[in-house]
């Protein structure tokens, strides 16, 4: 069958894949690129575990086609840390417990990203909303809440604090 | 020595255990770098899909597979046929994975194929021809009981009853509790109370579908990588099917991402292994959610009578329930269990609880985080709830007086040991929860809860490696943190740093029988097995010390990681670590490892209440939830926020299946919600956060006094919250989910 050469990058790197005209973004993160932390939980864009982060938008990769990422900016869960370094999303997960068979928490993480990216200060209300296209079927979210407010709440914090408490991290 | 419950002493100070350390399996969920069922791939390998039935209830006349074999990339096609002869037990799950001569439920699988490409196994789905016959079906489980139903099987006929009747029906077996005379009990009774309550069914609704990667070889070894609460179920059963040996298969449990009981049997693996033994290629099979839904097992929907007679006192005299549970297209539902724990938490001298296991056209029912007891406890719960109201009660004061307590006689039989109903509901009447002024229409409701939690056969090896580190072998895949919990009993055990210990899930080949993850039992069971293995260790390193001393092995004692003298008379001698000995463990006679192979008992059952205050909306009928708190006995909570995860998600799965949850069937009998649209679970903007309080009751059957904490948080949540939406309606509710048009019903609106 006629294949679709793309150009992209993905955390950051030059990406290029061919994929059918009907592939979605998922499926050539998962199996052509090897990529499998972002997972499919249902297809539909119901559940949000497959967010990746498309030239700064959240989206579902089952709703996106491969071919549509021709020239885009993609980021998965696959580039969150900085080398060794944890982003504070994902320490704070560990940190709060915020995660118990993990499969939805890729999704949670990008799309908590994706929240703080836009709000450094959302309430908890607004977290719940922003999150409220990620199913997690584990922890009832109280958990996961939590380690998103405690997360922009060290995020806001000056510079200084910031450092000390980096250094406290463990790291990756 | 193994610990001997009843015998040994508890320990009760801890170094470890009871603390909040980092997972082990952390990082790997936080990157990304976790592998599920889905995740793996294989070289060569193909893409199996399966081709289901439309029909809630068809027979087979024929299938045609010739077109679909003849799409390019086709390797296999499968149908019934390619499964042969197996034992009795794994008759109905060979039927369940493969319709032989009927498809008996929307989705029923009828063949199957694998291709190089997901396209081509879509094309060729597309080409393989079923002639059905379309028989009458039946999805209600009342409807299912009646003598003019259409009966699903001609070959069941009711067990459990004094006579087998001649006529076959949709009833596969009547299971009767209880004990002292009921009719009696009632006429001592100043109200009695009576009502009729249903239940749809739900979905477990882990995240992950059901995945799995099957090689098989014509030399008649094949391995298995997939996501299940029991790998070394998914080898026998697998095995039995395909007639292949146990150790021709080697089943490897991968990441699992979510099973609540869903994933304690087979649905795909036994096909993507006759796949692959015909196409002699690796074959990975994945769900869609539709098939999930569809296809996998889901809860049953049930129809609950209870009579229960009270004392203007507030004593209970009588309790009487008859529970009917339809199980989907094969016999097996949780109705003794739902029928057992139903009057559970009373302590009562008349009661009896009658349970019907009921078929119908639906996909069969599978275990869902205690099975088959929160819809009896929703039924007895909200009656004792209107027996309170009526009576001008406390709720907590009324569970108090009446409630099970150490020594009392079951409602199912035997005596209770030690148990912690009384500590959490003292605990819950303690709490502010309980002092919050309500407003306009809002209510609180309370309930409790029981399950039974279990031990079952369990095998764990504990390798001591030379640097000091502690290599931990486990069988139970882990779906909530039981690593962490497991490998910081042995740490404790062994009076090591937590993350000096690795515990791994161990693959069918190198590990001895292990049975599946449920009945709470893992953090309970393998737990038990990796302290008596991390004993059998230290008495093993003892021998080693007392041999690089030259000392009798009785003389030589074990203290926080280090083997000493026991006494000045065993003469001076430098401590040894437990990396010292390690390190010498080549010179000193060869490995160290420690083991246990056990049959645990003791599991220690288990108790819950949970409050909950709702808010009602009188023109929409949506019900907001406030407020809620759990209190629920862990026995020992070896890792506390994994303990207060397992209350709240089993909480906020209760808030679902009482608000939102259920299977919709049409007038044809297909499912009409076979998706996360539609079949809705609850997100995080529906939610307040979840107060979980963990009341420690030790259990006398572990060493550490731990009591399994999976499931009883499911159990209550069904009657508190109904009982709180009663009291913000001003109705009695008695139909669950209490979605806005039932509520709005219930409410006079429409």
């Amino acid at each position: 069958m006629f294949q679709i050469q793309v150009s992209t990058s993905i955390n950051g790197d030059d990406t290029e894949f061919s994929c059918e005209a009907d592939e979605t973004l998922l499926d050539v993160l998962r199996d052509r690129l090897g990529m499998t932390g972002s997972k499919e939980g249902c297809g539909t864009g119901d559940c949000g575990a497959c967010s990746v982060i498309v030239d700064g938008r959240l989206v579902c990769s089952c709703l996106m086609l491969g071919a549509e990422a021709q020239g885009c900016e993609i980021e998965t869960i696959e580039g969150m840390a900085d080398g060794t370094e944890l982003h504070p999303l994902q320490q704070k997960f560990l940190d709060h417990a915020a995660l118990q068979c993990g499969v939805c928490t890729p999704g949670f993480l990008i799309a908590a990203k994706s929240l703080l990216e836009r709000n450094d200060d959302p309430t908890e209300e607004e977290v719940r909303y922003w999150l409220a296209g990620n199913l997690c079927r584990c922890t009832g979210y109280d958990k996961i809440v939590r380690a998103v407010l405690d997360t922009a709440k060290d995020m806001r914090k000056p510079a200084k604090t910031k450092k000390a408490a980096a250094k406290k991290r463990v790291k990756a | 020595m193994n610990f001997q419950p009843g015998k040994d002493a508890l320990k009760r100070n801890f170094k470890i255990v009871g603390t909040r350390t980092p997972r082990p399996d952390g990082l790997d969920k936080i990157t990304g770098r976790a592998r599920f069922g889905a995740d793996m791939t294989a070289p060569g390998m193909l893409w199996g899909l399966i081709l289901r039935s439309p029909h809630a209830h068809a027979r087979i006349k024929s299938i045609d597979t010739s077109s679909a074999e003849a799409v390019n990339g086709v390797h296999a096609v499968i149908t019934a046929k390619d499964f042969g002869p197996c034992p009795e037990d794994v008759l109905d799950i060979r039927e369940n994975v493969m319709a032989r001569e009927k498809a008996l439920y929307d989705g029923h699988a009828v063949a199957a194929v694998a291709a190089t490409s997901r396209a081509a196994a879509k094309q060729a789905l597309k080409l393989i021809k079923v002639d059905y016959e379309v028989l009458p079906h039946v999805t209600d489980v009342d409807e299912a009981m009646k003598p003019s139903a259409p009966i699903i099987n001609s070959k069941l006929f009711t067990k459990g009853l004094d006579k087998t009747p001649k006529k076959p029906s949709n009833i596969a077996e009547r299971f009767e509790f209880g004990h002292g005379d009921v009719e009696a009990g009632l006429k001592q009774a100043d109200l009695v109370i009576e009502r009729t309550f249903r239940t749809e069914a739900t979905h477990q609704g882990y995240i992950e579908p059901h995945a799995c990667l099957a090689s098989m070889g014509s030399d008649g070894r094949g391995d298995i990588w997939c996501c299940t609460q029991g790998h070394f179920m998914v080898r026998q059963v697998c095995s039995a099917l395909l007639g292949i040996d146990a150790s021709g298969l080697r089943v490897t449990a991968s990441e699992i991402g979510g099973g609540f009981g869903g994933k304690t049997t087979v649905f795909i693996e036994p096909v993507a292994l006759a796949l692959s033994l015909k196409a002699n290629h690796p074959v990975k099979v994945v769900m869609s959610r539709s098939e999930v839904l569809r296809a996998s097992g889901p809860t049953s929907s049930t129809s609950i009578d209870v009579k229960i007679g009270m004392k203007k006192d507030g004593t209970i005299t009588a309790g009487d329930a008859t529970l009917r549970y339809q199980g989907g297209a094969f016999p097996g539902s949780a109705v003794p269990y739902g029928a057992m724990a139903a009057f559970a938490c009373y302590d009562l001298k008349a009661v009896r609880a009658v349970g019907y296991d009921v078929i119908a056209n639906r996909p069969k029912q599978a275990a869902y985080r205690a099975p088959g007891a929160p819809m009896a406890a929703y039924a007895v719960e909200s009656v004792v709830d209107e027996l309170c109201k009526e009576l001008r009660l406390d709720p907590l004061d009324v569970r108090l007086k009446n409630a099970s307590s150490d020594g009392s006689k079951a409602s199912y039989g035997p005596n209770f040991d030690v148990i912690g109903l009384r500590a959490t509901l003292e605990a819950a009447k303690a709490h502010p929860h309980y002092k919050t002024k309500l407003g306009a229409n809002q209510g609180r409701g309370v309930a409790c809860g029981f399950w039974f939690n279990f031990g079952g056969e369990t095998s764990v090896s504990l390798n001591v490696n030379a640097d000091g580190t502690i290599g931990l072998s486990v069988g139970t895949p882990d779906i909530g943190g039981s690593r962490a919990s497991i490998g910081n009993m042995a740490a404790e055990e062994l009076g090591v740093p937590h993350d000096k210990v690795r515990c791994i899930i161990a693959d069918t080949a190198s590990l001895g029988y292990n049975d599946v993850t449920d009945g709470s039992r893992v953090t309970f069971a393998s737990g038990l097995a990796a302290i008596n293995a991390a004993r059998d260790a230290i008495g093993k390193m003892c021998e080693r010390a007392a041999g690089i001393w030259g000392i009798p092995v009785e003389a030589v004692t074990w203290e926080d990681g280090t083997a000493r003298p026991s006494s000045p008379n065993a003469g001076k001698h430098d401590p040894l670590t437990l990396a010292d000995i390690a390190a010498q463990a080549g010179a000193t006679g060869g490995p160290i490892a420690g083991h246990c192979e056990i049959n645990a008992e003791g599991a220690g059952v288990s108790f819950a209440t949970h409050m909950v205050d709702t808010e009602v909306d009188p023109d929409t009928g949506y019900v907001k939830i406030l407020r809620y708190t759990v209190f629920q006995d862990a026995g020992k909570a070896v890792h506390p926020s994994y303990v207060e995860g397992q209350f709240q998600g089993g909480a906020v799965q209760g808030i679902g299946w009482a608000l939102n949850e259920e299977y919709i069937y049409g007038k044809d009998g297909t499912l009409q919600n076979a998706g996360f649209l539609d079949y809705r679970i609850p997100v995080a903007s529906d939610l307040p956060m979840i107060d979980a309080v963990i009341v420690e009751v030790p259990n006398p059957g572990h060493p550490y006094g731990v009591r399994g904490v999976g499931e009883t948080s499911i159990v209550p949540p069904l009657a508190a919250i109904s009982n709180s939406v009663s009291s913000a309606a001003g109705v009695r509710m008695t139909q669950l989910p209490m979605s806005p048009p039932k509520v709005l019903k219930a409410l006079g609106r429409i």
